[in-house]
């Protein structure tokens, strides 16, 4: 009995070992590669760096082109997450607590942007963009994705809210809150975790997104993504120079599910998503 | 310090919430509302409070128009039957709450919260998040956040009704101590008629959104204005039968007694506990149907048929009566109310009468 127990934990231990290293090969060949010089990655195989090097990550973190690219990313993920939650959280209570004309039809409507392709809106944002001078500036991008995020973030957002009695909202406004206060020194802690799980698919979407932010961008704006895509220089591509960018670029979004984990679990568990 | 309802009415789609009512009531006065699920209590506490807004009719405070009012500028409180806090707070700074919104001095605060705290026996779990306490320390800290604003109308939908019965004993023996300390105006919705009768005061009976009888609560117990009232009034429910009175004898069965009203028809109405199985002097004798049963300890439930009407019996002791059997029943007549076609009382009966 004991055996068997045994011989099953070596199973499923032996299984998960290789499941964790299929998924994570491609991460550590993107490592692997940042350390090599680009004639250790063309001219060799190697499972590690023979001669580990620095200076790829050097390059990126010297030469402006490559970080502003980082610091063009970071202004339009966090514009368009603090946009979308603040325009979500609102609409996500209304259709949380109000019954109004078209209501049903007007969220599903919201979820139906969600349905199509970001390909689909790049030619219209850029046509209107370039129009009104908004073309190659941070807030274009972070505009262009709202249009993803705020219907996920007041999908996420209404589950949550949805979970709260109503009849905290009314105890607050019979002891005296006025509905500002209230929604912010006592509703909003309560969805706390939603808020969390909405920011983070928010800045996941945008962060990740490549096709809008690409095409809406030139010098001024252009994100990290498209710095990467763009970078074919004279000699050939820079594959370790590349390889860096792209493990910088996981950081970001490694941090943040790093800092949410526990409230993506419970939002998994609670709202609807 | 009064509340009046001037032909307040509430109508949600087309369907009348609550028919048009008045109400009035004294500085320093605990209201039941009684009635069954969906009579209305809780829509008219909602428009006593402010939460929602009279289709017609007008509410006023203190004699002045606070119909269209704002319910943060109404000043009252409120207590649901859910236990309803603020779970991101401490118990101390839910009970805070309100006086803070209301700028009260922080000294005064500190001395309000502590002191209803201690009446409310939460002292000790004042640092506590409410979902870390029990269902019965969750609804006193509700109650604590109610009281402790001080407000002069203090409204308590069915607090109670979630609770176990152990604690719903415990906090329905402590409300009207507290009520009679804070000197406001209590309305306390229930279910219950033995509750209202528990609570005292006035009692307000409320049957598909109207009032239909507003009083004192052993008056309204005693003497029901109409059939409806003593309906809700009764738990288990009025048993009723169809009866004539001919040249002042009324007549039930083989059984016959004195009344003193008008000949015709009439329905008869006795509560539960009237019917017996033990012969008294005065008692007449009924034969009904046996249908069921039920023990609850120390008393027996005897769940009649009598021709189409359905008779409930409430006798102490366990009894084991086979179903089915017929069964002679024993009727005071002096327990015996009297409602005429319309439904209005025509004779109370004689026992309540001197009571």
């Amino acid at each position: 009995m004991a055996a068997l127990r045994a011989s099953r934990g070596w199973g499923s231990a032996l299984v998960m070992t290789l499941y964790l290293s299929f998924l994570l090969v491609p991460i550590y060949w993107l490592v692997n590669m940042s350390l090599k010089t680009n004639a250790e990655i063309t001219g060799t195989f190697s499972l590690w760096p023979l001669n580990p090097t620095l200076d790829n990550y050097r390059t990126i973190l010297t030469d402006p082109s490559w970080y502003m690219g980082y610091v063009n990313s970071l202004i339009y993920v966090v514009m368009n997450t603090a946009l979308s939650l603040a325009v979500a959280l609102p609409a996500a209570y209304a259709f949380s607590r109000y019954r109004f004309l078209g209501d049903k039809h007007l969220f599903f409507w919201l979820l139906t942007n969600r349905m199509a392709p970001p390909a689909v809106f790049a030619l219209p944002f850029f046509q209107l963009y370039s129009a009104i001078g908004l073309f190659d500036t941070h807030i274009a991008v972070a505009l262009a994705h709202c249009l993803f995020n705020v219907p996920l973030a007041v999908w996420i957002l209404e589950g949550f809210m949805s979970g709260v009695p109503r009849e905290i909202d009314e105890t607050a406004y019979v002891d005296g809150y006025s509905f500002p206060r209230f929604f912010v020194r006592i509703f909003m802690p309560l969805i706390a975790s939603g808020i969390g799980v909405a920011a983070f698919f928010c800045f996941m979407f945008s962060w990740v997104e490549l096709l809008l932010s690409r095409t809406l961008t030139s010098v001024n704006a252009k994100p990290i993504a498209a710095t990467m895509t763009r970078t074919v220089s004279a000699s050939g591509l820079d594959w370790g120079v590349l390889a860096a960018a792209g493990v910088l670029t996981i950081l970001p979004g490694a941090l943040v599910i790093w800092f949410v984990r526990n409230y993506i679990a419970k939002g998994f568990a609670l709202g609807r998503v | 310090m009064t509340l009046e309802l001037r032909r307040v009415t509430k109508e949600v789609a087309g369907q009348a919430w609550v028919h048009p009512t008045d109400l009035a009531m004294g500085p320093g006065s605990m209201n039941v509302l009684l009635g069954p699920t969906l009579s209305g209590k809780t829509t008219l506490m909602r428009l006593m409070a402010g939460l929602d807004h009279p289709t017609a009719g007008q509410i006023l405070w203190q004699g002045k128009d606070v119909t269209g009012q704002r319910v943060q500028d109404r000043g009252v409180a409120m207590v649901y039957q859910q236990f309803i806090n603020y779970p991101s707070m401490s118990v101390y700074d839910n009970i805070a709450s309100p006086l803070r919104l209301q700028r009260v001095p922080r000294a005064e605060i500190d001395r309000r919260v502590r002191e209803t705290a201690a009446m409310m026996r939460l002292t000790p779990f004042l640092d506590r998040r409410p979902l870390e306490l029990s269902g019965g320390q969750q609804q006193r800290t509700a109650l604590a956040r109610a009281l402790a604003k001080g407000a002069g109308l203090v409204l308590l939908d069915e607090p109670l009704a979630n609770l176990d019965y152990k604690l719903r004993e415990e906090l329905r023996a402590e409300i009207p101590r507290i009520f009679e300390a804070s000197g406001a105006i209590f309305v306390y919705a229930t279910t219950e008629p033995e509750e209202a009768l528990l609570l005292g005061g006035n009692t307000a009976t409320l049957w598909e959104g109207r009032v239909t009888q507003f009083g004192p609560t052993p008056q309204v117990y005693r003497a029901p204005q109409d059939a409806v009232t003593a309906r809700v009034f009764s738990d288990p429910p009025m048993n009723f039968k169809r009866i004539e009175v001919k040249r002042g004898e009324a007549a039930l069965d083989e059984a016959r007694w004195r009344v003193d009203v008008t000949d015709g028809q009439y329905t008869a109405g006795f509560r539960a506990p009237h019917l017996t199985l033990e012969q008294s002097p005065r008692a007449v004798p009924l034969v009904a149907q046996l249908d069921a049963i039920e023990i609850t300890g120390a008393e027996t439930f005897l769940h009649l048929l009598h021709g189409e009407d359905r008779w409930v019996g409430l006798v102490p002791g366990v009894r084991k009566l086979p179903p089915g059997a017929p069964l002679t029943l024993w009727l005071d007549p002096a327990h015996v109310y009297l409602f005429d076609d319309g439904g209005r009382l025509a004779r109370a009966a004689p026992s309540a009468a001197a009571a």
